[in-house]
């Protein structure tokens, strides 16, 4: 089948960016959204013009590294499914499709359709883990962790930090990202010692990386590939208030210092 | 060159415990004055770097995704092993040892192995510590499952999402100290070259892969964790970017090359659908718990395969091996695969796919326990090929998995290069000639928790580093070399793309160094491969600059390297005349198919060094000795 992409062409971040129109004519069933796009690029690159840039690694779905807007849906029509997952058997003869990268201030575009994501990792920096250095764990049995709490924990650690969420929100929230971290970690026994410092530093980071706030519009649950749940925003929230409330927020009083203090080495 | 390995001898219990007591330790004051490079942030380079940088040492750590949490290590689905016996099975670190050395089929070093199984219990109390959700029973205790034919249940797991947890764990580990200015990390940064002063590996040269800058980094020593070389293959379940730059330019720089040969094959992937295919999908081992294997007893049989009556169905596996029947070995139920294929008896348009059937299972046990079991694998099929797995059965054929082979190290993961470490799927260490389902993971966290922030002390403490800077004349002719070929790739400006080549010189190695090899079919590719490189390098055509993202230019450079390592894949395959593990040559079999090993001849890793490229490399041996499990034939019969 024949498919028509208009794809965002943009040299590097200083660059305006244009859309530019492409046919790839010989699409087969079978292929995946993004063995398109590499039969695009061989044809590109064989009429010695740049090939499209975009990031992927996995392709299976789990490293979180393609993803861009099709149609104005990030990681395209499919539920549940990124775009590496994507096929084109889902697509008919002749559409028309438009590929962008994520839209959000937090998220520069580097090229193309590739952006920077590491606000996420700084996000995580400040407080997404628990503290258990190396050597100091227990017997993995002497924590006992109820099967359904596993499981929710489970749900929300699925997250595979895309960027989807942001991408779709109109606010370019991160809330959901954050909320999956914090409910994996917080609701684990393990979790517990840090969990009110660690929503306090993550939020404080989130405003300082100039995500937007949550406003329960839930099109970040309707784009997650992996399909995470809104209820872990409503979950950081309640952390977050009980945190301030009782002043266990502040367990890391440092959280504002460090969400201004450039990491080392990790790029602005 | 001889090869220390250093490994401990006397009681094998306790020499992991007595060699650590032997180490030299480093003041914790004296910490904070050495830098270490960690080129990698897979489970074997993201733990590694997280644990030194607890330890007080300031890290540098390297990526070329955008974030560490990218890493290969994350698609891995099955799980990890470790010898906690908490079913009260019957198993314990000896019997995790000694499966792990017979399944490597004898070809791996007994100290290293036995100090994995020691670990893996470590392993799992810290990754439960950092909060990593594996699978629980009702009760809170932590669930295990039998993986990959082992008769006791000893692999933890998260769902189907293993390596994604377990990564996510070193992640943030890695995280945490990257908050604490104690690691400064460099994502989207390629290695490109080591430097190597007096001997000693002292820094890296790397791309910034978003501006092209070409930069030293110096360090009292180099750590390399960055993954397997299957991709050597095009078509392998590596992810796309996995590749061998690393490991290669450091045995450029005199690094040994241990086992190259030996590489695995999984059994149950996603078949090749067309000529665009970018990657093969792996479809979790477990499947052939209750999944059936079979192909049409006759010779291009087109029928769909319900049409096809029991009677002229060949369960090929059950037939040949009844007491494994279809959970026979990885290397075993590959080659059996391509055996009925290459008779004619392939299924699907291509003919190179055999049937999962789980038609019988379903009978028996009901959709909805194998719903419960594999609905995800299930879905994931059904979304790649758009069959429905619970009415036809799947299609499934061998692919390229893992890289047994690696950079030679010894027992403390240094490389025959002082100072370069060497973890994970990028050394030769703990697998032999044929890696264990759900083992990597636990060897890629073996060694970057608890083996390396051991063993580097030692070193740090008894070696004598010169003061280095930016204007040694090895940093500055590092630097060259690498602007050079990055020039040289974009001078080209030939006639072909990068992926045409790679996937011409893919094709080329799966056909005759793949799950078959023989002496005739190996030096028809070592005839092949020079001719095909200098094709490469005078008409690849790499569009665009060096000083921006460019995707192609980096493939260049990866697949440029490939070229030269396919060359000693096939010519340690063709040197090695024997069949052990994944490394089947035709002319070494039992009557009865099976491979052969010649213990008298070949017990030996096989490292090589070095000699220019396009010279014969020099084989240099360390031989292997077995004091506690002696070689014996596998047999699944
Ligand atoms: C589909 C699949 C499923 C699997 N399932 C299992 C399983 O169930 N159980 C099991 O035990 N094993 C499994 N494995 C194997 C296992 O996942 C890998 O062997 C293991 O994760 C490798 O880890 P690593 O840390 O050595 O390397 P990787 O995770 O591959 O990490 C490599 C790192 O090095 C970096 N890097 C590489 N080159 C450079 C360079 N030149 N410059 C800078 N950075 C560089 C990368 O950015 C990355 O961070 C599976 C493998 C696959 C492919
Ligand atoms: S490429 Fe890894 S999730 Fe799509």
């Amino acid at each position: 089948m024949r498919i028509v992409l208009h794809i965002w062409r943009q040299r590097n971040a200083n660059d305006k960016g244009r859309m530019a129109r492409y046919e790839v004519p010989n699409v087969n069933q079978e292929m995946s959204f993004l063995e398109m796009l590499d039969v695009l690029n061989e044809d590109l690159i064989a009429r010695n013009e740049e090939p499209v840039a975009f990031d992927h690694d996995c392709r299976e779905g789990i490293c979180g590294m393609c993803g861009c807007m099709v149609n104005g849906v990030a990681h395209g029509p499919q539920p549940g499914t990124t775009l590496c997952q994507l096929h084109m058997r889902h697509f008919k003869d002749g559409d028309e499709l438009y590929l962008e990268p994520w839209r959000a201030r937090a998220f520069p575009v580097v090229k193309d359709l590739v952006v920077d994501r590491g606000a996420f990792d700084r996000l995580v920096a400040v407080g997404g883990f628990i503290s258990a250095t190396t050597g100091c764990a227990p017997d993995g049995n002497a924590i006992l962790v109820p099967k359904e709490k596993a499981e929710l924990s489970m749900d929300a650690a699925a997250c595979i930090g895309c960027g989807a969420c942001v991408a779709m929100c109109p606010n370019a929230s991160a809330s959901l990202f954050m909320g999956a971290k914090l409910a994996h970690l917080g609701l684990l026994p393990q979790g517990q010692p840090e969990r009110y410092g660690r929503v306090a530093a993550m939020v404080a980071q989130a405003k300082a990386e100039r995500f937007g706030a949550c406003t329960n519009i839930g099109e970040c649950e309707a784009v997650c590939p992996k399909e995470i749940k809104l209820e872990v925003i409503a979950r950081m929230n309640r952390d977050f208030l009980k945190g301030s409330w009782t002043g266990r927020g502040a367990l890391r009083d440092d959280a504002e210092e460090v969400s201004k203090k450039p990491l080392a080495g990790s790029r602005r | 060159m001889e090869l220390d390995s250093k490994a401990p001898t006397g009681p094998i219990e306790t020499r992991w415990d007595r060699h650590r007591f032997n180490l030299k330790l480093v003041n914790p004051a004296n910490k904070r004055k050495h830098t270490i490079i960690v080129v990698g942030t897979g489970l074997a380079g993201g733990s590694a770097a997280a644990t030194l940088a607890e330890l007080g040492y300031n890290v540098k750590c390297f990526c070329f995704q955008d974030s560490p949490r990218r890493a290969h290590s994350i698609a891995a689905q099955g799980g990890i092993n470790a010898a906690k016996n908490y079913r009260n099975d019957g198993d314990s670190i000896y019997r995790l040892f000694y499966d792990t050395v017979k399944g490597g089929d004898f070809r791996s070093r007994e100290s290293n192995v036995y100090r994995l199984a020691q670990i893996s219990v470590n392993i799992i109390d810290q990754c439960v510590a950092q909060g990593v959700p594996f699978a629980r029973e009702y009760s809170g205790y932590l669930d295990n499952r039998s993986f990959g034919g082992a008769q006791v249940s000893r692999t933890f797991y998260a769902r189907g999402q293993t390596g994604q947890q377990l990564l996510l764990g070193a992640y943030q580990a890695l995280e945490r100290q990257i908050g604490a200015g104690q690691v400064e990390m460099h994502p989207r940064t390629e290695m490109l070259d080591l430097i190597v002063i007096d001997g000693k590996a002292r820094g890296i040269v790397t791309r910034d892969l978003l501006t092209g800058k070409i930069e030293s980094h110096l360090a009292e020593a180099v750590v390399l964790g960055t993954g397997g070389y299957g991709n050597l293959y095009y078509l392998s379940t590596n992810a796309k970017g996995s590749n061998a730059t690393a490991i290669w330019r450091a045995h450029k720089r005199g690094a040994l090359f241990a086992n190259p040969c030996f590489t695995q094959i999984h059994p149950t992937c996603i078949p090749v659908s067309g000529e665009y295919q970018s990657k093969l999908t792996l479809m979790s081992e477990s499947l052939r718990n209750d999944g059936r294997v079979w192909v049409p007893l006759k010779k291009g049989d087109k029928r769909p395969p319900y049409q096809i009556p029991e009677n002229e169905r060949d369960y090929y596996l059950e037939r040949r091996y009844p007491s494994f029947g279809n959970l026979v070995p990885r290397d075993v139920a590959s080659r059996n695969a391509k055996a009925v294929c290459d008779e004619g008896r392939g299924v699907g348009e291509s003919g190179l796919a055999v049937f999962l059937d789980f038609r019988d299972a379903i009978e028996r046990l009901g959709k909805h326990v194998i719903r419960e079991r594999y609905g995800n694998l299930f879905d994931m099929y059904q979304r790649i090929t758009g069959e429905d797995p619970y009415e036809v059965p799947m299609r499934i054929y061998p692919a390229i998995h893992y890289a047994m082979g690696g950079l030679w190290v010894d027992y403390n993961l240094m490389s025959t290069i002082a100072g370069l470490y060497v973890l994970g799927e990028a050394n030769f260490s703990d697998h032999g000639a044929n890696r264990l389902g759900a083992s990597a993971l636990m060897q890629g966290l073996a060694d970057g928790y608890f083996v390396l922030p051991n063993t580097i002390n030692d070193y740090l403490a008894t070696t004598k580093l010169e003061k280095v800077d930016a204007s040694h004349p090895a940093v500055r002719e590092a630097e060259t070399q690498v602007t050079c070929v990055t020039k040289r790739l974009l001078d080209i400006r030939g006639t072909r793309s990068v992926d045409s080549y790679h996937r011409e010189l893919g094709k080329l190695l799966w056909e005759y160094c793949g799950m078959a090899r023989t002496a005739e079919g190996l030096k028809y590719a070592l005839s092949k491969i020079p001719e095909m490189r200098e094709r490469f390098w005078s008409d690849v055509k790499v569009l665009g600059n060096g000083e921006e993202l460019n995707q192609s230019l980096e493939k260049a450079g990866r697949v440029a390297d490939f070229f030269e390592l396919a060359e000693l894949l096939c010519i340690d395959a063709l040197h090695r005349n024997e069949s052990c593990g994944g490394h089947f040559r035709e002319e070494y079999q039992t009557p009865e198919g099976e491979a052969a090993r010649d213990d008298q001849n070949y017990s030996y890793v096989a490292a090589w060094e070095f000699r220019g490229v396009g010279n014969p490399p020099e084989l240099h041996q360390e031989p292997l000795e077995f004091e506690y499990v002696h070689p014996t034939q596998r047999s699944y019969k």
